[in-house]
């Protein structure tokens, strides 16, 4: 729905909240449904009813738990037959700088207030290693807005005893112990109480009347902060932005004006603007982010202007160019299809109105965000948390590479008329062993993200899955995939559940990165012959179709299993251990650790 | 701002805010007479108003309004105060 989508009418979302919900709902989305526990210092009813409509509108149906009012503490600390019953996904606890039990004062000592200090960390520590032990599911922590009038003035940030800087040493204590924990995300109300204006956002009206910590008008963009974080702990984030590129990268239409006179560069105002959204753009590289070029323009103009001297960005920064007339949301498709992702998992950005309008029209599912004026661009797709950032894996850091290197693989591919051969030439290697911790982070990752060669879509958190690799009554294993052009990282993942001499493949997951190799393939033959180092007589595999899933119907048909149920298009399918031949032919696979050794 | 012009106004608020276009507001309308007007709906529909008629409440005003008249005498003395 194009009025959840940043910038949104706060106001506008507040009084028709009824109308969306039900909007949102009649959708034919495939929601996810997770349990949401909000644990709240003040109050939260409203706050989690907008929080329901942006859920909604990334695809996760959640389910909620409300604590009583200011019961955050005793709802983590003490046992809680509801919430445990209730099984939380995720926990949010919904604070504020009017929970903190006692500031400073002027007559305290140094040591005074590092003990004052320490206590109040105590306490939430408390509640956040309570919850952790008692739920393993990720927490999402309010850090503290500054307060709402400054006793000391302006000395207020800086002296010991003033609560502007007490609340900044306690917000550096939530991001230490965030540093620490992996499942720990703080929802920094800081920045977003700042950027929506402090002195608004702390209205105390809102406390003294209702009890909200914050302004009733600023609740949605909370909600949306908060969405956010959620759907990008469930592996729901965007992958990459298509560009367009006159008036978008650079001020100007290249093809009439000429690379000299484009605007761009520090020299002039105009020209300064485009530079530093450039810079903006280059800086998603580093997370991960791929960036592809849609513009209508001749090739040779468009490589002109990003090769202009002042250009932050290089045609090598581009995954993809695709500089011709076609219309917009045919090179849009294309980029995703070369790309081997979901057209819904990039971000179209254009200056003009009516090619977002046609890439939204064609494309169902892509955002195309109103961007506004040049200088407004790095604001409108900064707070739109397309990328939020929440487990970052060492995979995140090479992703442009690992795409260009399938652009190498294509280009080898064309120079072989049979397919064994290429696959031979590729030279692959495989690691495949049991989950390891270093790679937890990865797993969650791909658990989350994989639609399309995926079994069962079962999702998890990285804490699922760091309770899996340790339970003896599963088989777990992933795979990485090196080949001549680089490596892929971690792109498959299976569980297998035992039950008596039974193993149930409770997921199989492969990544889109590298089908068609055969490392499938690779990961049975291993996860055969770990089934028979168990003493397993059989392995039954299961498809659940889902919108998405369709090209791997008939994966277990192929790998040698039987049907032997199949219930609305959900299919059970069996193999006898004995009767598996190997089927791996081209990928060298390593599975050396302690519980096996070498192969 | 007329009376009437109010209550029109208000009515086509409240229909919005509890997604049901067949409340129909008098004087003398209050929470329990419409389904799912608890406090958190209170929250809404002040900000609601806030917005539309363009004025502020005060906390003992909010408190004190015990039915839909008394909002709409309130909302009147702050619009014809403003100008």
């Amino acid at each position: 729905m194009r009025e959840l989508e940043y910038p949104f009418d706060a106001g506008w979302i507040l009084s028709n909240r009824r109308k969306i919900k039900k909007r949102l709902l009649s959708s034919d989305a495939n929601f996810i449904e997770k349990k949401i526990a909000v644990l709240g210092g003040s109050s939260t009813a409203n706050i989690v009813w907008i929080l329901e409509l942006f859920l909604l509108q990334q695809g996760i149906r959640p389910v909620f738990y409300e604590s009583e009012f200011d019961k955050y503490y005793e709802d983590a600390v003490f046992s809680n037959e509801m919430l445990k019953q209730f099984k939380p996904d995720i926990i949010y606890i919904h604070t504020s700088n009017r929970n903190v039990t006692a500031y400073p004062k002027m007559a305290d000592s140094k040591e005074a207030i590092d003990v004052l200090l320490d206590a109040e960390m105590q306490r939430f520590e408390t509640i956040w290693n309570c919850l952790a032990e008692k739920y393993a599911c990720p927490i999402i922590q309010n850090n503290f807005e500054m307060p709402h009038y400054r006793l000391l003035g302006n000395k207020d940030a800086s002296d010991i005893h003033g609560a502007g800087h007490f609340l900044m040493r306690l917000n550096a204590g939530f991001y230490a112990y965030a540093q620490s924990h992996e499942n720990f995300f703080i929802c920094d109300i800081n920045y977003i109480s700042a950027d929506y204006g402090l002195k608004e956002w702390a209205d105390p009206f809102y406390w003294h009347m209702y009890k909200y910590a914050l302004n009733v008008n600023a609740i949605p963009y909370l909600a949306f902060n908060v969405s956010n974080i959620i759907k990008s702990i469930f592996g729901k984030n965007r992958k990459g932005f298509v560009l367009d590129l006159d008036n978008t990268l650079w001020g100007g239409v290249i093809g009439d004006d000429g690379a000299e006179n484009i605007k761009l560069g520090l020299e002039e105002p105009e020209g300064s603007v485009y530079f530093e959204f450039q810079k903006y753009i280059k800086a998603h590289k580093q997370l991960g982010i791929l960036l592809a070029v849609a513009s209508k323009n001749e090739e040779e103009n468009a490589l002109a202007g990003l090769n202009h001297p002042d250009s932050a960005l290089k045609p090598d920064d581009m995954v993809c160019i695709r500089a011709n007339w076609d219309t917009k949301d045919k090179n849009f498709k294309d980029i995703a299809k070369e790309l081997n992702v979901l057209p819904e998992s990039l971000v179209f950005v254009d200056d003009n109105p009516a090619e977002r309008h046609i890439v939204r029209e064609q494309l169902p599912g892509v955002v195309a965000p109103e961007i506004g004026e040049a200088h407004q661009y790095i604001q409108v797709l900064d707070r739109s948390g397309f990328f939020e950032v929440t487990y970052f894996s060492q995979d995140d850091l090479k992703r442009s590479e690992m795409y260009r290197e399938n652009a190498g693989r294509l280009k080898l591919q064309a120079g072989f008329t049979d397919y064994g051969d290429y696959l031979k030439s590729l030279e692959m290697r495989a690691v495949i062993r049991p989950f390891e911790s270093v790679y937890m982070a990865r797993i969650a990752q791909l658990t989350n993200k994989s639609n399309q060669f995926n079994l069962t879509t079962k999702r998890y958190t990285q804490s699922e899955i760091e309770r899996a690799a340790e339970n003896e009554s599963f088989i777990t294993l992933y795979g990485k995939l090196a080949d001549r052009f680089g490596d892929n990282g971690v792109v498959a993942v299976c569980i297998g559940k035992i039950e008596g001499t039974v193993c149930h493949i409770v997921l199989w997951l492969m990544s889109c990165r590298v089908l068609k190799r055969d490392m499938e393939y690779a990961m049975m033959d291993v996860f055969v012959r770990r089934c028979r180092d168990r003493g397993m007589d059989e392995i039954r595999g299961y498809y659940y179709p889902t919108s998405k899933n369709g090209m791997v119907k008939e994966f277990y048909g192929a790998m040698g299993f039987a049907q032997i149920a199949d219930e609305h298009g959900d299919t059970v399918w069996s193999l006898s251990v004995n009767s598996y031949i190997d089927k791996n032919k081209y990928i060298k696979a390593e599975e050396n650790d302690e519980t096996r050794g070498s192969v | 701002m007329k009376r009437e012009e109010v209550f029109e106004k208000l009515t086509v608020i409240f229909q919005n805010n509890f997604d049901d276009e067949n409340i129909r507001l008098t004087d003398e309308t209050s929470s329990s007479d419409i389904e799912g007007w608890d406090s958190l709906e209170q929250v809404n529909l002040i900000v609601t108003i806030e917005d539309e008629f363009g004025v502020k409440f005060r906390i003992d005003e909010v408190n004190a309004m015990r039915n839909v008249g008394e909002m709409v005498d309130f909302i009147l003395s702050k619009t014809t105060a403003k100008k």
